[in-house]
């Protein structure tokens, strides 16, 4: 126990010196000499073997007076990492709210008040028997210069969970340092095989880090994620491409595009993307997206330029809103509805064009085309997407959404009664167009479909609904004359 | 159940600077009353620039451990003015762990020896409730089964071993799934390397029983319908605290209400220490009513009572009940205001449809085929949550779609949402949730019949099975819960196998003094674990069969994270802005 202890206090030097640098000096210079040098030493962390300068405490105390070490018992009575760990158990009853006495003690000694009195009683026991002793406890440095030789990948491992800091520099074959990864991936605590991965990037060449990763899934996807995070990017994409072998790692270079502010690169970044062995499926979709930032950059310029000379009268009277830059394609295909309707099918903003050149099926062009030139209040625009011709030159209303849609959709344009009870009208389920009838008031309707229902007392009862004196009054009032002389 | 008090007891004074995130759980176990107690003299939250003043000589950051909250915290130390006097110390609260990759992070920034004290802060389990704990651990389901990163799940083997050291060791160990499996495994290796952990606590569980989250992907996909799972699934209850549109929380109305400025949105805290609340929170919607009217009723003849009250003895001892009556009325009045807010939404015609559709795939109709309201929600670009999630329903009801219609529903969702929600959708499939089926077979239905996941006659006045918390279908996992405990997984070997990940028991021996001696009649005490998140709709059908008269079984629930089907989408979606660094 008194090892580990020792040990712990290990750790605080290590880290305390830095410190004590660190705050002492705070010209910027020396700052950054100083994490250029943690840049590239992680062996600093990891290090037991403290450098050769005088110990001295972050208060700038050397190590091992008296008032330095009353506030290092004092922490290390309260709480060690260790303590805390071991016993696995904090809790309840036993937070130490801190009492107040000890506050002639530094910081240090209040900050661990975690410390779970009953549980770890003995600890808590020796450990308070120790306080008087502090100065005499301090081990000579060497002894603890080496004990930590002999541990066992698993035994590092485990001392690294318990939030502990230990050499791995001492893992020199590469079977060693497989075995300790293989031991941290068993462990599943993310932080200590994410510690490990770090190491082994630093201390083995990259092909030779990638092909053992190949094999160790778990592992490999701690060390995307760190890259991710830390953002070194170019490792990144190379470990990406040498290591193809699941679907969900190639979609994450695919990601990248995202960090993509300007277009050009992007568009250029999403053509990179086609060419990587993606999923057949996958390969279409990006395929598409590339196409389609491509046209939008296009018809982006081309707008822009119409918008400021102001010569087009759309532009003039809807101003944009947004650039149509990286928007879905639907949203792509509405604007195109909108601003560039009649264009001939050569051209890329054409709807036409897009429609086919995505494969946009029929519904989904229906609506789009609907939604936006009701919007536009082109009612014959409307009328003509439902028009078609038989080859005897009759005309015929089709809508492959559905006529209740179409009426909603129109409605919500806030479409005229004329405009709406000509598609109400061609609903075909007679309940459904009795109901949009009477929602949206198209009295003309409601009464035809109660004529030919021959449904005298709703008509009758209708008629209450509309205006006095009305044609639509007058209308009910005839057919149901008609109907009594049948 | 368990209490707990900040660690952070420095008798100096200091100020706290709050990771946003963790103000709400920590909320839950310490008041700003008791910091005040332990010197803390201010409190701010972390965002970048210059850290405000105050004359305090200690500032704490209290942060998760990640990357970009260190980027902000380096952004606040360099800011700091290095020549004022005194000069302030900064120290690092890591919740609940402290990182390597972090510190490494920090010390890169050369900011590292800013700190005087860099510690952790073991925050695993976190009281919710009487009967609820949670690790709040917002993506643990994605990081397990996404990234293969299972740190979570050896926070929550952590947390277990905290528990069974306060409350016992637990004899039994069940458990479903992968996860649970691991989570098994280290706490028995946690076990074997403490030996001296041994402890001497008299056991209060009987059985532990770990589930993983993707065991039954369904049910937080289905809307849930109990009251307090609805006021989840519309409003998003954090840390058990909700917000709600103050309209209807006029101040004229008694209660709290009249504080608040109407634009505000209205805060209430919602545990089973209000009255009323505990009374309905896991009643199913429909029955919410009749109680609140019921209580009215109470509430206004009990104050109708002062008119009889004639002698001063009398008025006297009506005066004293006044407090409590004022505060049952307040507590009615509020709940009135959130069923009226409620009823608003589930008596639309949209949430109908939707439930309709949910309710046809849990029943099993339909499955394989696209789905006509589907396609409408995409059509009128309803919110993409909602399409995944009664698309992800569809899949596992279907155990995965045709191919056909999964491409259908792809391509759709893709040129509607924009195409770099592949990524969203890769996630998706990668969890499950979202697949072809590949098997040609689709296992569902008998999981359903073995299971009787689908209840036709459901009673949601007065339930009388779990089944009414859905209003028709019974949690999977509740129901795994409830076989486990009467007649046990032997009876459905069958379909167990049909589930993913292996299920297993082990046991954990007691010294012979501790041994329980079951009185007869005496509930045993299961402690349910849900590895990836539990909804509130499966904790009130724990909760249900707690209170059968001949249930046998008491539940207490632990979760990496309260979640409803919204939430669990949002954690496994791409994040699609670009990172702010």
């Amino acid at each position: 126990m008194s090892r580990a202890r020792a040990d712990e206090e290990e750790y605080w030097h290590s880290s305390k010196f830095r410190a004590f640098t660190f705050d002492d000096e705070d010209d910027e210079l020396s700052q950054l000499k100083e994490s250029k040098r943690a840049v590239n030493s992680l062996r600093d962390i990891v290090d037991d073997d403290d450098d050769d300068l005088e110990r001295v405490s972050w208060s700038g105390e050397p190590v091992g007076s008296i008032s330095w070490s009353i506030k290092e018992t004092a922490s290390s009575s309260t709480g060690s990492l260790e303590s805390r760990d071991s016993s696995l158990q904090k809790g309840s009853s036993s937070y130490a709210a801190f009492p107040k006495q000890v506050s002639s003690y530094s910081l240090s000694s209040l900050f661990k008040g975690e410390l779970p009195h009953t549980q770890c009683g003995q600890m808590a026991l020796s450990d308070t028997g120790v306080k008087n002793y502090a100065p005499e406890l301090r081990r000579p440095k060497a002894e603890y210069k080496d004990y930590s030789s002999d541990w066992s990948p698993k035994d590092t491992v485990r001392r690294m969970q318990r939030g502990k800091v230990c050499s791995l520099e001492r893992f020199r074959s590469l079977q060693d340092k497989l075995v300790l990864l293989d031991e941290a991936v068993a462990g599943h605590d993310g932080n200590v095989i994410t510690a490990v991965l770090i190491f082994l990037k630093r201390t083995l060449r990259r092909e030779i880090l990638f092909r053992e990763l190949e094999v160790r899934q778990v592992a490999l996807c701690h060390l995307i994620h760190f890259l991710k995070e830390t953002g070194e990017q170019k490792l990144l994409l190379d470990l990406l491409r040498l290591c193809f072998f699941s679907l969900s790692l190639q979609l994450s270079q695919y990601r990248e595009h995202l960090n993509i502010q300007d277009v050009e690169k992007r568009r250029e970044f999403l053509k990179g993307c086609i060419g990587l062995p993606f999923s057949a499926e996958d390969i279409s979709h990006i395929q598409d997206h590339y196409t389609l930032l491509e046209r939008q950059i296009i018809i982006e310029a081309n707008d822009r330029h119409l918008e400021t000379a102001g010569q087009s009268e759309i532009f003039r009277k809807y101003p944009r809103k947004a650039s149509i830059l990286n928007m879905p394609l639907v949203t792509t295909l509405f604007y195109s509805c909108f601003y560039h309707y009649t264009e001939a099918e050569g051209t890329f903003s054409s709807p036409t064009n897009l429609k086919k050149t995505f494969k946009i099926p029929d519904k989904q062009y229906v609506l789009t085309a609907l939604a936006a030139r009701a919007k536009l209040r082109a009612w014959e625009d409307v009328d003509a997407l439902f028009t078609t011709k038989n080859w005897l030159g009759y005309t015929k209303k089709k809508a492959p959404i559905g006529f209740h849609r179409v009426v909603e959709i129109l409605q919500r344009n806030n479409a005229p009664v004329q405009v709406l009870q000509e598609y109400v009208r061609l609903v075909e389920d007679v309940e459904t167009r009795l109901n949009l009838a009477t929602k949206y008031k198209c009295h003309d309707v409601v009464i035809d479909t109660y004529r030919d229902l021959k449904d005298r007392i709703q008509l009758m009862a209708y008629k209450c609904k509309v205006e006095r004196g009305s044609a639509e009054e007058e209308k009910i009032n005839s057919i149901l004359n008609n109907m009594v002389r049948n | 159940r368990r209490d707990a008090r900040p660690s952070a007891s420095l008798c100096l004074p200091q100020a706290i600077v709050w990771d946003e995130y963790l103000t709400g759980p920590f909320g839950l176990i310490a008041q700003y009353s008791l910091l005040k107690e332990h010197e803390v003299e201010k409190m701010f939250t972390l965002k970048p620039g210059r850290l405000p003043q105050a004359d305090v000589k200690n500032i704490i950051f209290f942060v998760r451990p990640k990357l970009e909250l260190m980027d902000i915290i380096t952004d606040n130390v360099l800011r700091e003015d290095r020549g004022r006097s005194p000069q302030r110390d900064f120290h690092i609260l890591f919740v609940p762990r402290r990182s390597l990759l972090c510190e490494q992070w920090l010390k890169e920034q050369g900011v590292l020896g800013s700190f005087i004290h860099r510690e952790q802060y073991s925050l695993d389990l976190i009281p919710f409730d009487g009967d609820l704990l949670s690790m709040e651990s917002e993506s643990a389901f994605k990081e397990c089964y996404l990234e293969s990163d299972q740190t979570s799940l050896y926070h929550a083997a952590k947390g277990l071993m905290t528990l069974q050291a306060l409350y016992g060791t637990i004899p039994q160990i069940f458990g479903k799934g992968e996860c649970a499996r691991h989570v098994a495994n280290m706490m028995i290796r946690m076990k074997r390397e403490f030996p001296g952990s041994q402890n001497s606590v008299f056991p209060v569980f009987d059985t532990l029983l770990l589930l993983d989250r993707n065991v039954d992907l369904l049910t937080p996909l289905a809307t849930q319908l109990t009251y307090e799972g609805l006021i989840d699934e519309i409003y998003g209850i954090q840390n058990t605290y909700v917000k709600l549109p103050p309209e209807k929380f006029a101040p004229k109305k008694q209660g709290e209400g009249g504080k608040d400025l109407p634009t505000e949105p209205k805060k209430l805290q919602l545990n089973s220490a209000e009255e009323l609340y505990a009374e309905i929170r896991d009643k199913n919607f429909n029955a919410v009513g009749s109680v609140l009217s019921k209580k009215a009723k109470i509430i206004s003849a009990a104050f109708e009572e002062r008119h009889h009250a004639k002698t001063v003895g009398e008025i006297k001892q009506f005066v004293s009940q006044l407090p409590h009556m004022q505060a049952a009325r307040s507590s009615l009045a509020n709940h009135t205001s959130i069923a009226e807010l409620i009823k608003d939404i589930t008596t639309s015609e949209d949430f109908f449809d939707n439930l309709t559709v949910e309710q046809e795939f849990m029943s099993g109709i339909d499955t394989d085929k696209a789905n006509n309201y589907i396609e409408d929600c995409i059509a009128q670009k309803h919110p993409l949550i909602k399409i995944l999630r009664l698309v992800c329903l569809q899949s596992v009801c279907n155990s995965g779609l045709k191919q056909k219609v999964l491409d259908h529903y792809k391509r759709e969702i893709l040129q509607t949402y924009g195409y770099e929600h592949i990524l969203t959708l890769n996630n998706l499939e990668k969890a499950g949730l979202l697949k072809p089926q590949t098997s040609g077979r689709n296992n569902y239905p008998t999981i359903r019949k073995t299971l009787r996941l689908w209840m036709d006659d459901v009673n949601e006045q007065n339930p009388n099975d779990i089944s009414y918390v859905y209003s028709g279908y019974a949690p999977l996992s509740v129901r795994l819960a409830q076989l486990l405990a009467r007649p046990g997984w032997r009876s459905i070997e069958e379909v167990l196998k049909m589930l993913p990940g292996p299920h297993f028991e082990e046991r954990q021996q007691l010294p012979t003094g501790l041994q329980k001696k079951r009185q007869h009649g005496e509930n045993r005490v299961t402690l349910v674990f849900f590895l990836g998140g539990v909804t509130y709709a499966e904790i009130a059908a724990l909760r249900f069969l707690s209170q059968m008269e001949d249930g046998g079984t008491e539940y207490v629930i632990a979760t990496t994270k309260l979640i409803n089907g919204t939430s669990w989408i949002k954690s496994l979606m791409e994040k699609l802005e670009p990172a702010p660094f």
